[in-house]
């Protein structure tokens, strides 16, 4: 059975996701999302989806401080960043490009990165485009760094980084990625190529897993119509679903 | 006469002083477009934005009108529609200072201000550049335990003027914002609140417990104009979604401050003549 890049996407993110008591996705992000409810419709144990993006599977009611707050109590899993820039010490810039303050790029800024990266568990670090723009050796501004030295407080921060073109995990005691598996069609050597930083690699790197066609096929019949609800133009794109 | 302070559009717009540290709700707690176009209309100056904690086209519009001095917020943005125009051409010239900070810092000044207390202590951020470009923050080695344990303390803030749309107020003046309760934080931590709403009912808030917990008490309030649809082109929960065709002419339109001005122009205003306003 046939899968479409995004599917692949979706399958290799709900795969980090199994275990989780408590998910939570932010805006703008249909891919994290599919993977979160597809992995809640596979977990053998209860696994709370928290999705900000949506009215209806936004369960925080005292404001949206108590994301924040839910997260430095240690009640949020995994939690899902991306960046401008992301460089090879994971740290992640979604500031602007150039000298900060002069920036001679703008981007929206860091929204709760800051805190985030710190207080969650598991941060997976996704960004489709894998290119030497937004895979860095050092980003121009540092909203979150990935690494703290050992004094400061520090529960979580990246344990992944999933692009359109491969698998890395991260290790904090190096400060650095290992490339795991590419997705079909890729080398470790036309990752390198892609990659701005230099990073380890695994004994034995293989191809991320193409997902099951059972697997597809549940992903096509449940999860996509709820993913048409919250972002109407992606399942359009990507399933063809009208909003 | 009224329990509250009845206000109309312009008498909110001459309320909020020129200079005034302003706070903006986000896209999803009741954005006061009815009463920015207002602003933009009095040809309000030098607001500082403090952002709870980001803003989309409302602090867009005000800056392209050049009604600002200063953003502080966790991003500005028009979300799924790009980048916020005006926003990103006045900080790549360099005419809008922008106060880079993350949310939970954004909301924990205020809840300081909240707890009339000096600071707020913080875990995260340390080691970013968000807390490297602010003097304002401090690190301290934590008085509680025995190991070391930097802790980042931001100071409170008090707003001068928070000013929201909601979808209802009551009799009272108590005002309907839901499970919105950051609007609460902004409300608390401000000198005068100015609220716009879309219509005035006849019952008590506080007529059940339900209505209750989504009530901002009516002593908190120094007024209130009743200003229909007054979060368009901005959504209301509830009542009308965000009008996705309306917020992308916008977006096309101020990519330039020519397009912008001319988006202005439909609704009978101008930008005021600042360094900021004059970016292309």
């Amino acid at each position: 059975m046939n899968h479409t890049p995004e599917e692949l996407l979706i399958v290799t993110l709900a795969d980090m996701l199994h275990g989780d008591r408590h998910v939570a996705v932010g805006a703008a992000s249909p891919i994290p999302c599919a993977a979160a409810l597809l992995a809640k419709s596979e977990s053998p144990r209860r696994m709370h989806v928290s999705i900000l993006h949506s009215l209806s599977h936004n369960p925080f009611a005292e404001g949206a401080r108590e994301l924040f707050d839910a997260a430095a109590q240690g009640r949020i899993d995994t939690f899902f960043l991306g960046g401008v820039q992301i460089d090879g010490s994971a740290n992640i810039n979604l500031v602007g490009l150039g000298d900060y303050p002069n920036l001679r790029k703008r981007f929206p800024g860091s929204f709760g990165s800051a805190l985030m990266y710190f207080a969650v568990p598991r941060v997976i670090l996704f960004r489709e485009e894998h290119s030497k723009r937004t895979l860095v050796e050092r980003v121009d501004f540092i909203s979150a760094p990935g690494t703290s030295p050992p004094e400061v407080w520090r529960r979580g921060g990246p344990k992944a980084l999933l692009t359109g073109r491969a698998v890395f995990s991260f290790d904090a005691e190096r400060a650095r990625f290992r490339l795991e598996s590419v997705h079909g069609g890729d080398t470790p050597e036309t990752v390198a190529e892609a990659t701005g930083f230099a990073f380890d690699q695994a004994a034995e790197v293989g191809e991320t897993p193409a997902p099951a066609a059972e697997r597809l096929k549940r992903l096509r019949r449940d999860i996509a119509p709820r993913i048409a609800e919250f972002y109407p133009q992606f399942a359009a794109r990507v399933w063809g679903l009208a909003a | 006469m009224d329990a509250f302070e009845r206000l109309t559009l312009e008498e909110i717009a001459e309320a909020v002083p020129d200079g005034a540290l302003l706070g903006v709700p986000a896209d999803y707690s009741g954005v006061p477009m009815a009463a920015t176009r207002a602003l933009i209309a009095r040809g309000a100056r030098d607001l500082r934005l403090y952002c709870l904690p980001y803003t989309t086209l409302q602090g867009d519009m005000l800056i392209g009108a050049g009604c600002v001095a200063s953003v502080e917020a966790a991003a500005v943005t028009l979300g799924e529609h790009g980048l916020a125009p005006r926003f990103t051409a006045g900080v790549e010239s360099g005419a809008l200072e922008m106060r880079d900070s993350t949310c939970p810092a954004l909301h924990a000044q205020l809840q300081a201000t909240e707890k009339g207390v000096p600071f707020m202590p913080q875990r995260g951020i340390i080691g970013s550049d968000i807390a490297a470009h602010r003097p304002d923050w401090q690190v301290i080695d934590s008085p509680f335990g025995n190991a070391p344990d930097p802790v980042l303390l931001v100071p409170a803030v008090k707003l001068d003027v928070t000013l929201f749309h909601a979808p209802y107020a009551d009799r009272d003046g108590n005002v309907f914002i839901g499970r919105r309760r950051e609007l609460a934080t902004l409300v608390h931590a401000a000198s005068k609140v100015l609220v716009t709403v879309e219509k005035i009912v006849d019952e008590s808030l506080y007529a059940t417990e339900a209505s209750a917990a989504c009530a901002l008490p009516a002593f908190y309030v120094d007024g209130i104009a009743v200003a229909e649809d007054g979060a368009w082109p901005c959504g209301l929960t509830d009542l009308y979604p965000p009008d996705a065709e309306a917020i992308r002419a916008y977006a096309a339109a101020a990519k330039t401050q020519a397009g912008f001005k001319a988006y202005l122009a439909e609704f009978g205003l101008a930008p005021r003549p600042t360094p900021a306003s004059q970016t292309a």
